[in-house]
């Protein structure tokens, strides 16, 4: 066969159309996250500064440096405690709405709509909204809260250290519970519907059914919601960037948030990047576990 | 032990009627198959009968008290589903347990009563192990477990072998049998097969587009069928039917014999049978044809390997039906007539 009538059927050969198709997201990946991530690694072993550009190599001395900050210890407890608050939250409201969302009736499809609505909308608009729904003066919280005569002046939200960290939680809640209802969802509808019967016939009733059954089926997939949802939370930074920019005083300042100021607007690129590298083992590490306890409890 | 009744049964569901107006009544502690090709409306009624679904119409009596609206858990009935629909995540013991855990039973009598529902189906080594570990047949022996531990009234089971391989099935049927005659609880079994249905059941409800077609013992509804559906549905190969000029008949492929070797040569029915092409399947012979005057109806004799006789494929031969053997129905309705005089 000659090579030309080969060429021919190029597009039938599987490995060529699986480099074709993977080529985009690969080149992509490499480009935008890959190279930037390698920059950061080396940017995290260097006094490199937005002023002067030189890597000089310095071991783990920025490391040191980032650690001996009290700014970072505050935004490292936050950021733990951001993400276990958020994910606690997220985990109960998804699976309530993911319950209420398999059931059938009116409208349905509106609801469902709404729900999906947060993780739709662009995270820094979205945010922007919420900065309104905080604001110190015209907070509509505030004034519903003053109509009905819970308080008399304003509660400025995000100025106090308590109410700041409750709003960001609020609004990081508000954003992933979505993601993670629908990935509940799936596995809702994954269980099979003979074994719901089966347990209505055994004679349990809504709560065993939800604890015994519907809960141990869910825990892997509930496993890998809560795994996106703590990436999620700690990865981000366009939620406190927006609302509080950190404050009151560093008291909502964040990993993310952090390496940012002190990156970027502060011009020292090197421990920005030790600050923004500081998670990613125990993010992989999470990660690794997650996905075990997932492949573990698969079901049937 | 309880008698199943279900009165004047509708279920709608949108559009469709699956189940439409069933009345039947089981005697106590029987085995009661209902019977159908897929879309009856067996599973359905089953369904209804267990409350997972509520009837558009009708009553259900569970022992003479109406259950309508109660949820399942308040019938007393247990059910085996097709896949068995054991919980994946809990090993055999607490599939067991499950049942108690919910009437919740004393922990010491709990597991005094899951050790003797494992010993009635002989899987009490398989109790520390889990669903995926087993095979498809002792999963179906843990699923009767569970569904018997807590000593229901009615026992509901839906197609509960078609999940095995045919070997395993046969000793499937045996044991649920011998073991339904030791307990002797009333029992729904619904499936599509014939072969299980005649074997197993005390009586048979044949079902087809929501209704009851007939409901008797075995013999009744494979010698007396009370319609052409019925006739067809049940034997294999079906019961033969023809039409005459204002009727249809019909007989079954064993009862079609050639002359010499039937019994009773004087009341019998003579038809010139063109044989085409002959099976032989060992145990019997089949052969296939039609008979004079209706060459557009294919006909199917059986002979059973007893039959020695010769029979040659494309040629006449002399084959005869007894009359009493012979089966009338209404053309238009499919209904059983009595005996007509044959054109033929």
């Amino acid at each position: 066969m000659t090579t030309r009538t080969r060429d021919r059927y190029l597009s039938d050969n599987p490995r060529f159309l699986a480099g074709v198709f993977m080529a985009p997201t690969i080149i992509y990946i490499l480009a935008l996250v890959g190279f930037p991530f390698v920059l950061a690694i080396i940017y995290a072993f260097t006094d490199i500064t937005t002023g002067s550009p030189d890597l000089e190599f310095v071991g783990f001395d920025t490391f040191r440096a980032v650690l001996a900050d009290p700014v970072f210890r505050r935004a490292l407890a936050n950021t733990f405690w951001f993400a276990v608050i958020s994910n606690l939250f997220v985990v109960i409201l998804a699976t309530g709405l993911a319950e209420l969302l398999t059931r059938d009736f009116k409208g349905k499809w509106f609801v469902r709509f709404l729900i999906l609505l947060p993780w739709v909308a662009p995270v820094s608009l979205a945010t922007i909204t919420w900065l309104w729904t905080f604001d110190s003066i015209f907070s509509p919280i505030d004034w519903v809260l003053r109509q009905v005569g819970l308080i008399s002046e304003n509660m400025f939200w995000l100025g106090r250290p308590q109410l700041a960290m409750a709003s960001v939680i609020t609004v990081q809640v508000w954003r992933i519970a979505p993601l993670a209802a629908v990935i509940v969802m799936a596995g809702l509808t994954a269980i099979p519907n003979e074994i719901n019967d089966a347990v209505a016939v055994d004679g349990a009733g809504p709560w065993r059914r939800l604890f015994q059954i519907t809960i141990p089926l869910l825990a892997p997939i509930i496993a890998v919601a809560v795994l996106f949802g703590v990436i999620l939370t700690i990865s981000d930074m366009s939620v406190v960037f927006v609302l509080t920019r950190g404050g009151p005083t560093h008291s909502t300042q964040v990993l993310s948030t952090w390496a940012f100021f002190k990156g970027i607007e502060g011009g020292a690129l090197g421990q920005g990047a030790a600050v923004a590298l500081f998670l990613f083992p125990v993010l992989v590490g999470i990660t690794a576990v997650v996905l075990r306890l997932a492949r573990r409890r698969e079901v049937l | 032990m309880a008698i199943v009744e279900v009165r004047g049964l509708r279920k709608e569901f949108d559009e469709v009627v699956a189940v439409d107006g069933v009345d039947i009544r089981s005697e106590e502690g029987e085995f009661l198959v209902l019977l159908g090709p897929s879309g009856c409306g067996k599973t359905t009624l089953l369904r209804m009968i267990a409350g997972l679904e509520e009837p558009t119409e009708g009553q259900i009596l569970l022992g003479d008290e109406e259950v309508n609206g109660l949820p399942p858990r308040a019938r007393g009935a247990a059910m085996v589903f097709q896949s068995y629909a054991l919980y994946p995540h809990m090993t055999v013991a607490n599939n067991i347990a499950f049942p108690l855990k919910a009437q919740r039973t004393e922990p010491s009598e709990r597991l005094e009563k899951v050790k003797w529902a494992a010993g009635l189906f002989g899987i009490e080594h398989l109790l520390n192990r889990r669903p995926r570990q087993l095979s498809g047949g002792e999963r179906q022996r843990v699923a009767l477990a569970r569904a018997l531990v807590r000593e229901p009234s009615v026992f509901l089971l839906d197609e509960p072998l078609s999940n095995l391989d045919a070997k395993l099935r046969a000793a499937a049927r045996d044991d649920l049998m011998e073991f339904q005659r030791r307990i002797g609880i009333t029992t729904i079994y619904v499936t599509h097969d014939q072969v299980e249905a005649m074997g197993m059941g005390d009586r048979i409800a044949v079902m087809d587009h929501g209704k009851v077609r007939q409901l008797g013992t075995p013999e009744e509804v494979y010698h007396h069928p009370a319609d052409t559906f019925v006739a067809r549905f049940l034997g294999s190969p079906p019961m033969n039917l023809l039409e005459d000029e204002d009727f249809t008949f019909g007989f079954r492929p064993e009862h079609f014999l050639p002359e010499g070797v039937a019994p009773d040569e004087n009341n019998r029915i003579p038809f010139t049978f063109f044989v085409s092409r002959i099976e032989y399947l060992g145990s019997e012979r089949y052969l296939y044809g039609h008979i004079t005057g209706h060459e557009e109806t294919k006909v199917i004799a059986m002979l059973p390997a007893t039959v020695t006789l010769p029979v040659t494929a494309n040629r006449d031969h002399e084959f005869s039906v007894a009359q009493d053997q012979m089966r009338y129905f209404d053309r238009d309705q499919g209904v059983r007539i009595p005996p007509q005089p044959l054109r033929t």
